[in-house]
């Protein structure tokens, strides 16, 4: 159940995501589109790595070693893809302020030199 | 007109795609072999109560080299760029007296709990990144109380290496020390199991990463706020 709605929360978060992405001229937009569509594929990740019924993988005692938990190693993945999904975004913004810089806007129909 | 449909077509597409995966999804009963092996041996072989830690910091330890890598090129390329392109010596607005204040009486205690939650990482939720992050936001507060002080870029450099170096060099030892090769946390005793000083390296990879993750992201902030020509410590 949880899962369940967890990989439909996901997968509306990329959708979601991948429409921002698409249909905005503002270059922040966009970025923000990219983030959401970034947090939408950490949600689905997560989901296929959970368990019935299971708690996070944090062993307490050693005794409890026999009880259900949940997949650790999506979650190693999240982490990972968090971190590197941020250090993109930086970058992304990075060049947001330099092309705001150079032109004195953030609307990408703006930059000509881009289009083909 | 064309570009709309074009649009809708790919969020239909991919909406498509996704339906499939979601109507064939049942959440599963029982973990896969690895997984398996991580959350039933994991705890007794490598002594930390925390699985994705010793998954992050040890079974899969050279993913995490390889992602803070990631991260420092990352931050430096933003360094770089923003560098480059600055806007000359502009005064900015203060803070209000209300975010100073605050800014002086929160600043060491984000600090505090940064470090609280890196060096804990192997027994609760958090670790390196997690704790670098706070650490990170700790540096945004102050940032944002008093944009025109000048930002400490050498010292965070210096940081930076000296846990990336650190990093590698315990990585390394575990290679020649232990039977399990590059970053095995066994080289140093594991300790009662469930207290701060267990799990063998593991505390000190994690107070590491987190050292970096946070001097780096601490950079990138004081990157985008821009003036940090003129360095000083």
């Amino acid at each position: 159940m949880i899962g369940t709605m967890a990989i439909i929360t996901g997968s509306l978060l990329i959708l979601i995501g991948l429409w921002g992405l698409l249909s905005n001229k503002d270059i922040i937009r966009m970025i923000v589109g990219f983030s959401l569509f970034d947090v939408g594929i950490h949600i689905v990740m997560l989901s296929i790595g959970y368990i019935n019924g299971g708690t996070a993988p944090i062993v307490e005692k050693l005794s409890d070693l026999g009880k259900t938990y949940v997949d650790p190693v999506p979650q190693a993945l999240v982490l990972t893809a968090i971190v590197i999904g941020l250090g993109i975004t930086a970058f992304m913004l990075t060049y947001a302020v330099n092309m705001y810089l150079k032109k004195g806007t953030l609307d990408i129909d703006k930059f000509e030199e881009l289009k083909w | 007109m064309v570009k709309k449909g074009f649009i809708l077509l790919m969020i239909v597409a991919l909406g498509f795609m996704l339906w499939d995966f979601v109507g064939n999804y049942s959440s599963k009963t029982e973990l896969a072999d690895v997984s398996s092996h991580y959350v039933e041996q994991g705890p007794e072989e490598l002594g930390a109560a925390n699985v994705v830690t010793s998954v992050v910091v040890t079974y899969r330890g050279l993913d995490t080299l390889g992602e803070v890598t990631i991260l420092f090129a990352a931050a430096a390329v933003v360094g770089l760029l923003l560098h480059l392109n600055r806007n000359e010596n502009e005064q900015r607005r203060e803070g209000s007296e209300l975010l100073k204040t605050g800014t002086a009486l929160l600043f060491p205690l984000i600090l505090l709990f940064g470090v609280y939650v890196f060096i804990n990482g192997h027994l609760t939720p958090g670790g390196g990144f997690q704790g670098g992050a706070i650490i990170a936001s700790a540096v945004v507060l102050s940032v944002l109380s008093d944009p025109n002080k000048k930002a400490g870029h050498t010292a965070l450099t210096v940081i930076e290496s000296l846990s990336g170096l650190t990093y590698v060099l315990l990585g390394a030892a575990g290679a020649i020390l232990a039977v399990n090769g590059f970053l095995d946390n066994r080289i140093l005793p594991l300790g009662e199991y469930g207290s701060l000083l267990s799990a063998g390296l593991i505390p000190a990879i994690y107070s590491v990463v987190g050292l970096k993750v946070g001097s780096e992201l601490s950079s990138v902030v004081i990157s985008f706020k821009g003036d940090s020509k003129e360095e000083e410590v």
